[in-house]
């Protein structure tokens, strides 16, 4: 009895260190659908952010990680913009190019600095921060408040973006411009600019993550690693039904859900370990198959404009 | 004066919409600028909106030269503008419709009573927490005004206001309109109907082919002065041919639900329609007609109740360059699409294939034989004028042989020598033995097209009685009570 | 006339762009980027050998891939799931060819081919019920979907389809008579004149075939292919979905039979993504895309070179690639600049 809760405990404080990058990227993705704009680049920038976090703590420290991450996204996600939103082209398309580019990129440059074999890199990592008195609770306390900094910084952003989408002006006016160009033009609402504003803060959000997956989460980069999470991002805006609060609880039931594999291991049972691999994916498929149909996307979430 | 165009000119391409017009409009009147579509009311709207930026020419608030780069200026110098299609959000609510447009902080509460305190001030009510989508067309159209009000506007600009109204509808607009002037706003108001500038207008501007070619306070225009300045000439009644009321039974339906896509939905529709019978349906936008008219094409599945149309059927939708042509494909593509698979370029049994020659050829005479102006066959759709892609469209579906003709607002935004093609056209097929149901917003076309006329109001059918005037045709698209009727 | 001069003209922008940022960023690495490009080329197109063993070879499934993105892309539909569905293709391939020992050629090739077709097409059955029934886009689910094949790869070599030895995670090698012949003394198997085969009767299908064209204009023109043409949306949307997975499972077979004779992980360097870039520039149309397929396998085979003997990492070509979609993107975008509309994402109108 007393084996399976620490089981659980050990799961959920997982489960959590595996939902924050995801939280993080798909608030802020959440903000750029929200505005009327997909963008698949957010892997491209999660991975940048990654690689970025990456070279940032090797240089100078794991908070100069976080911030060289965060920077990486917001580049990646102006080079989007910029042919997504400036030149009208298919947002689609343009999102698996940039990411296609990340890809090659980081590959390269990783490469470049880090030897072909790739040498480990040796990163400080973030340590988990226990908050007094809250980190002694049972089972929770541990999971949700003895975490790295960043995972505090999503327990911030998340509900600050719900305020900032739901209860003020500005967010209204984005939120028009994800459901009518037309009629939010007509209200004086600047569409474009507005959306470009969103995918630059969604490009910070995503570079954080990245920066989080290599500092609080992996220790280390590796070519490819973010593999799919930013893909993963996208469909848990969608669960979360295009709001904050939601994703965050999306993220977190994705995170338990992947962090059951522990429970798994700890019970012996003998599983290969690519069916844990593909589980993600395949619940992700799963859990929108239940929520989209019921749900309405923003109105004019991916339409280009000629 | 409160707002002065002057000198204004636009073009768009080779096409020059506006020359050179000049509209001055005080504080407390009704102005109206009359013209037949695409004179240029529109575009010239557009521009004092914000939304449009002038060739050449100036505009002035108060006095004061004004350049407005964006929507977003105008409605700074107390310009609003209430479009003919509804610009509220569908997705937010009223109260959010309202507060997006003037600006107003959201949180609920305090904004609620806001929106609550204004619509009462107004006598426009609402309910500020619906959803914009959920609204009737009269009462996104009262939105469009409260929407206006809030930002503070002091001159208003109504884009074709009563073109989506019943005729009672329309009499509570023009109180408001002229509500608003008393208390020192400004109103223009564009339109193509003559009855409506001389009823609630004050000042009368006539646009032609984009120019200004009269302008006179209301006391001094006639009917008859208007239309000759609107078109250039007098207007040329098409005569009647006579019914035929001996043709077989083409349409039949009997108590016919579909299903809505807006609005009511077809709730109840029992009626035949003989071949030589075109059969117009009049009613306001969202009372089942679509609905019916689709089904009858066939694109809709009936709920309930028993349909039987004869084939081959043809349909020309209402929105030509989403549902009736594919912009980006050539004429003959156009052509190819529409009329379907028993088209003589199409052969082969397993494998069905398309001459292209043949198509091409067939479509270069359809356009001569419609009177299209298009480069050829192989230009794009999209190159072609309102007015010609709709002649093609008709040119399609005649091409079908159809047995019934269905078609959706027929002349919509057409000027009027092109519309009066398109409706030779029509007559032509009925005379020819096909059954014609069209419906239409305009009722004026309902009553000049119409061998007989039916009503939907509500989701309902009903037929009216030969012979109709708007008025008794007004009543039955309400529902409301006529004494006499009958 | 005209619009093809200018999409050429774009096409050729587009490449020589890439090439030129390939070289920028090899000079401010402090690398030699004429020895670099020079390495590219010379891989590419240096001899016969060159050209047949590695161009050629690798447009083979750059092709087939091309031509199904384009084939769902005319009617309206992204399937970024090729690399997905090649290796699901991949996968069934092998499993027929390593249990084809003693059958004749004429029925062991068949059998691989069809092996492929149906996996590649079985395994697009869940984004598009997932779409049809659901309304989830058929790009995440079939993006979804790519990492689960590459586990599943993983599963199958280091499972039940690893070869006998048990040491490596790779399944045992196919018969002989499942092997793809060889054309002409060369390293380039018989699958190229199969993707040949496969972009004329595409061709075909879109310029001559009512169903064909009926396609395109779903593509083009959704609502009124639907209210004008009587278009069956959902079934044609599905039929060019299934179509398009089945040629990467195809091309996922035929690398199996025809190049490694095994089944093992990272089977495709990206084959799924390249291939985007081969439609596109290709402007979707068959015939190019043979020669967009060529252009792009020149590419990736001077990559393998450049790192052989100029040590520069071979996935850099990727971000050419990436450069090359881009600069198409924007060119087609400028050229769209005068006609305002709004266009729902993927269809091709929005892309071209």
């Amino acid at each position: 009895m007393m084996n399976a809760i620490a089981v659980a405990a050990d799961v959920l404080v997982a489960a959590v260190g595996i939902a924050t990058p995801l939280a993080l990227a798909a608030t802020g993705e959440t903000l750029v659908e929200r505005s009327g704009v997909v963008n698949l680049g957010i892997e491209g920038a999660m991975l940048f952010g990654a690689l970025g976090g990456a070279i940032g703590a090797t240089v100078g420290g794991s908070t100069a990680g976080l911030g060289i991450g965060l920077l990486a996204g917001v580049l990646v996600a102006a080079l989007f913009a910029a042919v997504a939103i400036g030149a009208g082209a298919d947002q689609i398309i343009t999102g698996t190019a940039v990411t296609l580019a990340s890809v090659g990129l980081t590959g390269t440059i990783y490469r470049q600095f880090y030897g072909p074999a790739g040498v480990g890199l040796s990163i400080p990592t973030l340590v988990p921060l226990p908050l007094p008195l809250l980190s002694e609770l049972p089972l929770v306390g541990g999971a949700f408040f003895s975490q790295p900094i960043t995972t505090y910084l999503a327990f911030g952003l998340i509900p600050l973006t719900w305020w900032l989408l739901f209860r003020t002006r500005q967010g209204l006016a984005l939120r028009a411009a994800g459901e009518d160009t037309v009629g939010a033009r007509a209200a004086g609402v600047p569409v474009r600019l507005m959306r470009v504003a969103a995918v630059l803060v969604g490009g910070a959000f995503a570079g954080l993550a990245g920066a989080t997956l290599v500092l609080a989460q992996v220790g280390t980069f590796t070519e490819r690693m973010t593999a799919g999470r930013g893909f993963i991002a996208i469909a848990i805006v969608v669960l979360g039904r295009w709001n904050p609060l939601g994703a965050g609880l999306a993220a977190l039931l994705f995170g338990l859900a992947t962090a059951l594999q522990f429970a798994f291991q700890a019970a012996g049972w003998k599983v290969p370990y690519q069916l844990f691999l593909m589980f993600p994916y395949l619940l992700t498929l799963l859990a929108l198959a239940g929520v989209v149909g019921r749900v309405k996307a923003p109105g004019s979430l991916g339409r280009t404009e000629g | 004066m409160l707002l002065t165009l002057t000198g204004i000119s636009k073009s768009f391409g080779p096409v020059q919409a506006l020359r050179n017009v000049d509209l001055a409009v005080r504080a407390g009147e009704v102005h109206a600028v009359l013209g037949e579509n695409g004179a240029g009311k529109s575009t010239l709207m557009l521009i004092a909106d914000g939304l449009l930026r002038p060739d050449a020419g100036t505009i002035a608030v108060d006095g004061t030269r004004v350049g407005f780069r964006s929507a977003r200026d105008a409605r700074r110098h107390g310009i609003g503008m209430v479009h003919q299609h509804s610009t509220a959000v569908p997705a937010l609510s009223v109260m959010e419709n309202i507060a997006l447009a003037a600006g107003w902080p959201v949180p609920r509460a305090a904004l609620r009573r806001r929106v609550d305190e204004l619509t009462s001030r107004l006598s426009l009510p609402l309910d500020p927490a619906l959803p914009a989508s959920r609204l009737t067309v009269a009462l996104k159209q009262r939105l469009e005004i409260v929407k206006a009000l809030a930002a503070e506007a002091r001159i208003l600009l109504l884009d074709e206001p009563t073109a989506v109204l019943a005729p009672a509808e329309a009499g509570d607009l023009f109180r408001v309109v002229r509500g608003f002037a008393q208390s020192g706003g400004a109103v223009v108001l564009i339109t193509h109907k003559l009855d409506e500038a001389l009823v609630v207008a004050d000042r009368i501007t006539v646009l032609r082919r984009g120019a200004v070619v009269h302008t006179a306070p209301r006391e001094h225009a006639t009917a008859a002065g208007l239309t000759a300045a609107m078109i250039g000439g007098a207007l040329s009644v098409v005569p009647r041919p006579e019914v035929r009321t001996d043709g077989p039974v083409l349409v039949r339906c009997d108590a016919l639900e579909v299903a809505r896509e807006s609005g009511t939905g077809l709730r109840q529709a029992s009626f035949t329609i003989r071949g030589g019978e075109l059969v117009a349906v009049a009613g306001v936008e969202g009372n089942g007609q679509r609905e019916l008219l689709r089904a009858v094409a066939g694109l809709r599945r009936p709920f309930r109740g028993l349909l039987e149309v004869s084939r081959p059927i043809a349909f020309i939708p209402e929105d030509r360059t989403t549902e009736g042509l594919i912009p980006t494909l050539n004429l003959t593509e156009n052509v190819v699409l529409g009329v379907g698979r028993a088209a003589p370029w199409i052969s082969g049994r397993w494998v069905r294939r398309v001459d292209w020659r043949a198509a091409r050829r067939r479509t270069a005479e359809l356009l001569h034989e419609f009177g299209v102006r298009a480069a050829g066959p192989d230009a794009a759709a999209v190159s072609l004028s309102g007015g010609n892609q709709q002649k093609l469209l008709v040119a399609r579906a005649l091409e079908r042989h159809p047995r019934v003709l269905v078609a959706e607002n027929p002349t919509r935004g057409l000027d009027l020598q092109a519309a009066a093609e398109v409706h030779a056209r029509l007559r032509g097929v009925a005379a020819a033995g096909a059954a014609v149901l069209i419906y239409s917003n305009d009722l004026d076309e309902v009553l000049q097209l119409g061998d007989r006329v039916l009503v939907a109001a509500e989701g309902v059918i009903t037929e009216a009685p030969p012979g109709v005037d708007p008025l008794l045709l007004g009543a039955m698209m309400l529902r409301r009570e006529w004494p006499n009727a009958g | 006339m005209r619009g093809d001069l200018r999409a050429l003209v774009l096409a050729a922008t587009a490449l020589l762009t890439g090439l030129l940022l390939l070289a920028l960023g090899l000079e401010l690495a402090g690398y030699d980027a004429v020895a670099a490009l020079a390495a590219l080329g010379n891989g590419a197109f240096g001899s016969w050998r060159a050209f047949t063993g590695a161009t050629l070879l690798r447009a083979v499934p750059l092709i087939l891939i091309g031509l199904g993105f384009a084939f769902a892309l005319r009617g309206g539909a992204l399937n970024i799931g090729a690399e997905g569905q090649f290796y699901a293709g991949a996968i069934a391939a092998a499993w027929v060819g390593v249990h084809a020992t003693g059958w004749p050629v004429w029925t062991a090739l068949p059998a691989v081919a069809g092996a492929g077709l149906v996996a590649g097409a079985l395994w697009m059955v869940l984004p598009v019920v997932l779409r049809l029934r659901f309304g989830v886009l058929e790009v995440i689910s079939t993006l979804l979907l790519n990492f689960v094949a590459e586990a599943l790869v993983s599963l199958m070599v280091q499972g039940p389809m690893q070869e006998p030895t048990g040491i490596y995670p790779q399944s045992a090698p196919i018969a002989e008579s499942a092997r793809l012949p060889l054309l002409l003394g060369t390293r380039l198997h018989a699958g190229f004149l199969m993707a040949l085969f496969a972009a004329g009767g595409l061709a075909w299908v879109f310029a001559r075939t009512w169903w064909g064209f009926r396609l395109r204009a779903l593509g083009e023109g959704p609502r009124a292919a639907e209210v004008s043409g009587r278009v069956p949306a959902r079934r044609m949307l599905a039929l060019a979905l299934f179509g398009s997975a089945a040629l990467a499972g195809l091309a996922g077979a035929f690398e199996v039979s025809g190049v490694s004779y095994a089944l093992y992980q990272n089977l495709s360097p990206g084959y799924g993504f390249t291939a985007i870039g081969v439609a596109l520039l290709a402007r979707l149309r068959p015939s190019a895309i043979v020669l967009t397929g060529i252009v792009f396998g020149a590419l990736e085979a001077g990559a393998g070179a450049m790192q052989r003997d100029a040590g520069i990492p071979a996935v850099a070509v990727y971000v050419v690639e990436a450069v090359i979609i881009l600069v198409l993107l924007l060119g087609n975008a400028a050229a769209r600049r005068g006609v305002p509309r709004e266009v729902p994402a993927g269809t091709a109108d929005g892309i071209l």
